[in-house]
């Protein structure tokens, strides 16, 4: 009796908090698709910015934004797979796993600021990349690498030992074991790390502020040592130092509207992957 | 002898699994062990394939021979010798592919033959692990859609499509319901003609019923080994009897 009534009220507890959740989550979508819904049109999503950024559209920022996510996910997604693989396939349970393990861990613990700081002195000028789409790219996959890795490993992990050894008896190599086995059924999981590291990658803009975010720079980048402009840095200026923040706060609000929709797409794209690949590698 | 194994002690750390074993096993036989839980059958097992190499902080003492050779020698390449051992483990454990990429996996891995080659080989591997006539219309479909018994078939075929000439099965039947267990106890008769098998299990009458030879393992040493039917019938050693009438263990 006791029991049931206890077991009751934290049910009805748990449900209240988990509507509150998506209760919050749906009213900021809302009051992001009320501002920002008016100024989404054909021209906002394919001219430049115009008149101080109170005018015209954000192409150039999409365009940026679009290059850093794939710059940064061409860079972070083959090193972060590889680190985890070798930490959870290769190097055993020794001291130096353990002692990375705690160190990406902390990395990930970083503020992005700071990555921004050492983005800025590596790439841009002790490489001399100037701050460019190479210099944000590496800084930004910097920043999701720990992600990429944590996420990765937990995914090769959740492979019951049973398919490799299985694989081995057969005669198969450790790497063929990864490459036919391990790795097919992990990539679901893989996928979703990828997926959280895209949003990451696309919301950034403190990493961005100093490697590579351009003020305004209404034209589009030719290679990937040029200059971009990027939807959250763009955001942030519009809102805080623009020639009339008032008189483009529905362009803030437009900006917003686009970036989220950005990540929607690229999450169900990658969720569709997942489920593709998912079917094909179900497990018992 | 196929297999000899000649004063093996092994080790998991500071704990001694196996203690001065002895054994040799002759081709074209079924030799089963027996014996309480954790009492080294499976260890024992593993030896024979370097199964336990997977395992950290092993050790190992005396000698391993198949087929005259130690197969402990640094020379020798342990992906070769798996080929050469097959192995079916208690629960099955087929791969999240279709049933021919299963039965496949072994050649594609050891780079043996073309495309005909692997398909004819497929089908005489499913012939052999009495699974062919269940599954000769889906070959492209997912090994996770047969059941229990069909799946640990599909791994006896997935060992033989690599040509081992030894076949180490660790209790393969105590997943199984009795009917998949007495078709695979009918397997091991046949399959009996072109390999040497060596089966772990916990069923005396299985043991009776498919070995030639049976050792009886206790705390990591082997009690006794001999002719089944010496063993289950008129056992040198206590023990023995008192573990296949069913006093311990
Ligand atoms: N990976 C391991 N690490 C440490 N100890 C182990 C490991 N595997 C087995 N052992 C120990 O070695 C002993 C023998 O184990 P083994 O699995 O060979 O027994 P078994 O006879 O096959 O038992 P069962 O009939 O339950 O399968 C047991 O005491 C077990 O605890
Ligand atoms: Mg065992």
């Amino acid at each position: 009796m006791n029991r049931r009534i206890k077991q009751r009220i934290f049910f009805t507890l748990f449900r209240i908090l988990g509507a509150l959740i998506l209760g919050i989550l749906l009213w900021i979508l809302g009051f992001i698709i009320y501002h920002g819904a008016g100024v989404i049109s054909w021209e906002f999503l394919t001219a430049a910015p115009e008149e101080g950024m109170s005018a015209g559209g954000i192409f150039p920022a999409i365009v940026g934004t679009l290059c850093l996510v794939v710059g940064s996910m061409a860079f972070a997604t083959p090193f972060g797979i590889m680190s985890a693989i070798y930490m959870n396939e290769y190097a055993g349970n020794g001291w130096i796993v353990k002692f990375i393990r705690v160190m990406t861990n902390n990395l990930s613990g970083i503020p992005s600021i700071v990555f921004g700081l050492f983005g800025m002195s590596l790439f841009v000028n002790t490489l001399h990349f100037g701050d460019s789409i190479i210099a944000g790219s590496l800084t930004l996959g910097l920043l999701i690498l720990p992600l990429i890795i944590r996420t990765t490993e937990e995914a090769l992990k959740a492979i019951p030992d049973s398919y490799r050894t299985g694989s081995y008896a057969l005669g198969a190599s450790k790497l063929q074991t990864i490459r036919r086995v391990v790795l097919p059924m992990a990539f679901p999981n893989i996928i979703t790390g990828l997926i959280l590291s895209i949003g990451r990658v696309s919301g950034e803009t403190a990493p961005i502020l100093f490697t590579v975010a351009a003020y305004f720079l209404p034209k589009l980048p030719s290679g990937i040592f040029d200059q971009v402009m990027a939807l959250p840095y763009h955001l942030y200026v519009i809102a805080t130092s623009g020639t009339d923040v008032e008189a483009s706060r529905p362009i803030a609000y437009g900006t917003a509207l686009v970036l989220i929709a950005i990540v929607l797409i690229m999450n169900l794209l990658a969720t569709a992957l997942r489920r593709y690949f998912g079917g094909k590698v179900k497990t018992n | 002898m196929k297999i000899q194994a000649k004063n093996i002690d092994f080790y998991y750390g500071d704990f001694h699994a196996l203690k001065g074993i002895d054994m040799e096993i002759a081709q074209n036989t079924v030799t089963a062990f027996i014996g309480p839980s954790g009492c080294g059958k499976s260890t024992f097992l593993r030896l024979f394939n370097r199964m336990n190499d997977l395992i950290a902080d092993t050790h190992l003492t005396g000698e391993c021979l198949i087929d005259g050779k130690n197969i402990y020698q640094k020379s020798v390449d342990v992906d070769t010798l798996r080929k050469e051992v097959g192995m079916v483990f208690q629960k099955p454990n087929p791969f999240p592919k279709t049933i021919f990429e299963n039965v496949a996996y072994g050649l594609r891995v050891n780079d043996m033959g073309n495309r005909t080659f692997i398909e004819q080989r497929v089908e005489e591997s499913l012939k052999a692990a009495a699974l062919w006539d269940e599954v000769k219309d889906k070959l492209k479909k997912s090994a996770f859609e047969l059941s229990g018994g069909q799946q640990q078939r599909l791994c006896i075929a997935r060992a033989l499509a690599v040509s081992p000439s030894i076949l180490l099965m660790d209790e393969p039947a105590s997943a199984l319901d009795p009917i998949s267990t007495s078709k695979i106890e009918e397997l091991i008769y046949v399959l009996k003609e072109k390999y040497t098998i060596v089966i772990v299990t916990h069923n005396m009458q299985q043991a009776a019923r498919v070995s030639d030879k049976t050792g009886f393992f206790m705390l990591g040493e082997l009690v006794e080994f001999d002719d089944t039917k010496k063993i289950f019938l008129n056992p040198e050693k206590e023990q023995t009897q008192n573990y296949i009438t069913g006093r311990f263990g």
